[in-house]
């Protein structure tokens, strides 16, 4: 008989008084007692309508009825099945606009907490399963992945298990891409991360950090050294500025840089070498999910006061409901309708305070969205010492300058097949932000598996 | 890990060392960069290459001891590794097509100076060097420098070698006496660069400067390299780090480049201390 319970198990989670002086982990994960409960909750339904939301196509019944059983490993293999990397998309997917948007306990009530139960089972795996991964035996064929982050890795996985070599060229030191220099600790533990890139490896997939595809290597170089194909999976990682005065001073980072140093690099750990400043008062501008961790970073770093500047509302924000709660839990101050102009400095060139306007709603505009227009006469002064611009990615024009032949739109984006992920090159495939701009980890991981099917089908069929 | 081949002391505050580096030794040009980072928990720092053996996979790099990164790395022995090593980065610098040219270096700038003075003289064009440094002791490169030059001036602060004064006092009178430039390239702290190009803006002769501010990926990523050039916002690290010297907006990338001065500071004390404690020990 299902639990026929309208509401979700709540996720446990750290105090948020207490968790925003700190870098552990901020959601704690279902205990077996709630994972089972919860998994009771799911109809079973014949027709799956989940299973059409998740880009990677997840058997999402089918690893909840393991859960039921208590067959916990059992579950992760049936995840493992579709994705390459599922204690991550336990923690980041947006659910509530894919699975969990289909699931018909979520018509009267609150649907299956599908996110939650897919990271029980990834942690469970990861805390119990002591059998490494199997490399199978090697096709002999040689394919190159471009970075190492979400539609990369999964490309890699997917490939290896079919037998290809697979070699992963990432520009960092780390791999893990998005996942390791953006996404913060207490969202996505790095050692998480780390331990799938193990299972990876363990698949055979060979990992060769500090490589710049358009640099140290090009990509037809890579076809010369022998790989059959390339999969291009090289991120949106181009900082956008607004270019209102002020914004060199020093203070002001692209978020990019703020969740490098604090991430990647470690700068809120003593003695790490890599400085950030601790400011007083934050100011982060911008309404997607990177805002939403750059401040509550900042926090985390010390600062008194820190602010959500956005000029939508907060109907409008792209970040995640779940992200936007968490963000106001921990005591960040949202200025929604609010747009800086120009930001100000002391005589030693530090930020000491923001311009900014009101906004108000008025038509909608291309987005769907409506477009936010300047109320006169609103204009205040934001008493910050630090700016941390978020407002968006392009991608990185390093490969594209260097590769002959490979088409891409005017927004600096690759264009693809939609369903193989095809370049206007022979061999080479991409996926995930390269091709489709700033997006989801979940979508650059679904994109990465369409890729290697159709790899696998071009190089047969060779 | 990227093992250290040949590492020798330019003087007391400057080394050079041949890292093994085969992919980037094979890609590398004048102008170019590497980003390294010494141990697992280091910083990630930009340095320019000073020469490569494509043949022996070797990329040179010559670095002035400033701050714990820099002081970490001089620690390093022949034989020993360097944990992070990419590149090359940045674009080359242009130098087709010239005939003559003022190379101008300041202190450790000349380690970044001196192969594109060597590639300007492979090339066929005539090159005048002109390097400064505050004394004798601190003089690096002069013989390579002499090698490659048809002209070759040393200034010195203080007058202990060559003739005392500055580098752009040295370029004055040789642009003062007729001599005809396409082109002045000027490498070295900020404050010289700027009043190269002061100079070189009153003759109007085209002048190239290598910026080297602080950067994290060196890939265009982090956007903390960033400079105004013309007015507009440029990322060192992915549209320079050559940039035209008359453009460039000085007095902020110094301003920026003073960001975390303090932390710097502590650092390199730090280092410094831990470094002794290792000796007495």
């Amino acid at each position: 008989m299902p639990n026929m319970s309208l509401k979700k198990n709540e996720m446990p989670v750290q105090d948020p008084q207490v968790r925003n002086h700190n870098f552990n982990e901020v959601a704690l994960g279902y205990t077996e007692e709630q994972a089972l409960d919860e998994a009771a909750r799911c109809l079973n339904c014949k027709n799956k309508p989940c299973v059409g939301e998740c880009p990677v196509a997840i058997d999402i019944p089918g690893f909840i009825a393991k859960i039921r059983e208590k067959d916990y490993e059992g579950a992760y293999q049936i995840i493992n099945r579709s994705s390459s990397l599922p204690a991550v998309c336990g923690r980041v997917c947006p659910q509530e606009t894919q699975c969990e948007s289909k699931c018909v306990r979520g018509i009267k009530g609150e649907p299956v907490a599908i996110g939650r139960l897919e990271r029980f089972v990834a942690d469970w795996h990861n805390a119990h399963a002591t059998e490494k991964a199997q490399a199978p035996e090697s096709n002999g064929h040689k394919v190159a992945i471009v970075g190492a982050g979400p539609s990369g890795l999964t490309c890699a996985g997917d490939l290896a298990k079919m037998g290809y070599q697979v070699s992963v060229f990432e520009a960092l030191h780390l791999a893990g891409g998005v996942l390791v220099y953006g996404i913060p600790e207490f969202r996505l533990p790095k050692a998480i991360v780390q331990k799938e890139v193990d299972t990876l490896k363990e698949l055979g997939v060979k990992v060769e950090t500090n490589t710049v595809i358009g640099r140290t290597l090009t990509i037809d170089e890579l076809f010369e050294d022998g790989f059959e194909a390339v999969f291009i999976g090289s991120g949106a990682g181009l900082p956008r500025f607004m270019n209102i005065p002020g914004e060199n001073l020093k203070g002001v980072y692209s978020a990019n840089e703020f969740l490098t140093r604090v991430n990647l690099m470690k700068a809120y750990r003593d003695g790490s070498s890599t400085p950030i400043q601790h400011a007083k008062n934050v100011a982060v501008v911008g309404g997607g999910n990177v805002a939403m961790d750059a401040a509550r970073c900042a926090k985390r770093l010390g600062a008194e006061n820190v602010y959500i500047v956005y000029r939508r509302s907060e109907a409008e924000m792209p970040a995640r409901a779940e992200e936007v709660e968490h963000a106001k839990e921990e005591g960040i101050i949202f200025k929604v309708l609010t747009n800086p102009t120009e930001i100000l400095g002391d005589e030693h060139k530090f930020v000491s305070g923001m311009k900014c306007v009101e906004m108000e709603l008025g038509e909608p505009d291309e987005s769907g969205r409506r477009r936010p227009v300047v109320k006169p006469d609103s204009e205040f002064l934001l008493d910050v010492d630090c700016v941390v611009m978020s407002i968006g990615t392009s991608p990185n024009p390093l490969i594209r300058n260097t590769t002959k032949g490979l088409e891409t739109n005017r927004r600096g984006c690759i264009v693809t097949e939609e369903e193989t992920g095809l370049t206007s090159r022979e061999g080479v495939y991409a996926g995930g932000d390269a091709v489709t701009g700033a997006a989801t980890v979940i979508l650059a991981m679904g994109a990465g598996k369409k890729a290697a099917k159709a790899i696998d089908e071009y190089i047969r069929s060779k | 890990m990227y093992q250290i081949i040949e590492k020798r002391e330019l003087n007391p505050t400057v080394t050079l060392m041949k890292v093994k580096a085969p992919l980037v030794a094979k890609k590398a040009e004048p102008g170019q960069f590497i980003i390294l980072r010494v141990d697992e928990n280091g910083e990630r720092i930009p340095l320019t290459v000073a020469d490569y053996d494509r043949e022996a996979g070797l990329v040179t790099i010559i670095f002035q001891i400033v701050g714990a990164t820099t002081e970490k790395l001089n620690h390093l022995q022949q034989g020993e590794y360097i944990h992070d090593f990419v590149g090359p980065l940045g674009v080359p610098s242009h130098v087709e097509g010239l005939k003559k040219v003022a190379v101008i270096g300041g202190g450790v700038g000349c380690a970044i100076a001196y192969p594109i003075a060597k590639k300007l003289q492979k090339l066929g064009a005539e090159v005048h060097s002109v390097v400064g440094f505050r004394n004798q002791d601190l003089v690096i490169l002069e013989e390579e420098f002499k090698a490659v030059s048809d002209k070759f001036v040393l200034m010195s602060d203080d007058g202990s070698c060559g003739e005392k004064g500055l580098v752009t006092d040295a370029l004055k009178k040789l642009i003062e006496s007729g001599e005809q430039y396409d082109e002045v390239i000027a490498i070295g702290p900020l404050v010289m660069m700027k009043f190269v190009c002061l100079l070189t803006k009153e003759y109007n002769i085209k002048t190239m400067v290598s910026m080297n501010p602080i950067m994290i990926d060196g890939t265009g990523m982090c956007g903390g390299c960033r400079l105004t050039v013309g007015g507009e916002t440029k990322f060192a690290c992915v549209d320079g780090p050559d940039f035209d010297g008359h453009l460039v907006d000085f007095d902020e990338a110094m301003e920026r480049a003073s960001m975390y001065k303090p932390f710097e500071r502590h650092q390199h004390e730090e280092t410094c201390n831990l470094f002794k404690k290792e000796v007495q020990a």
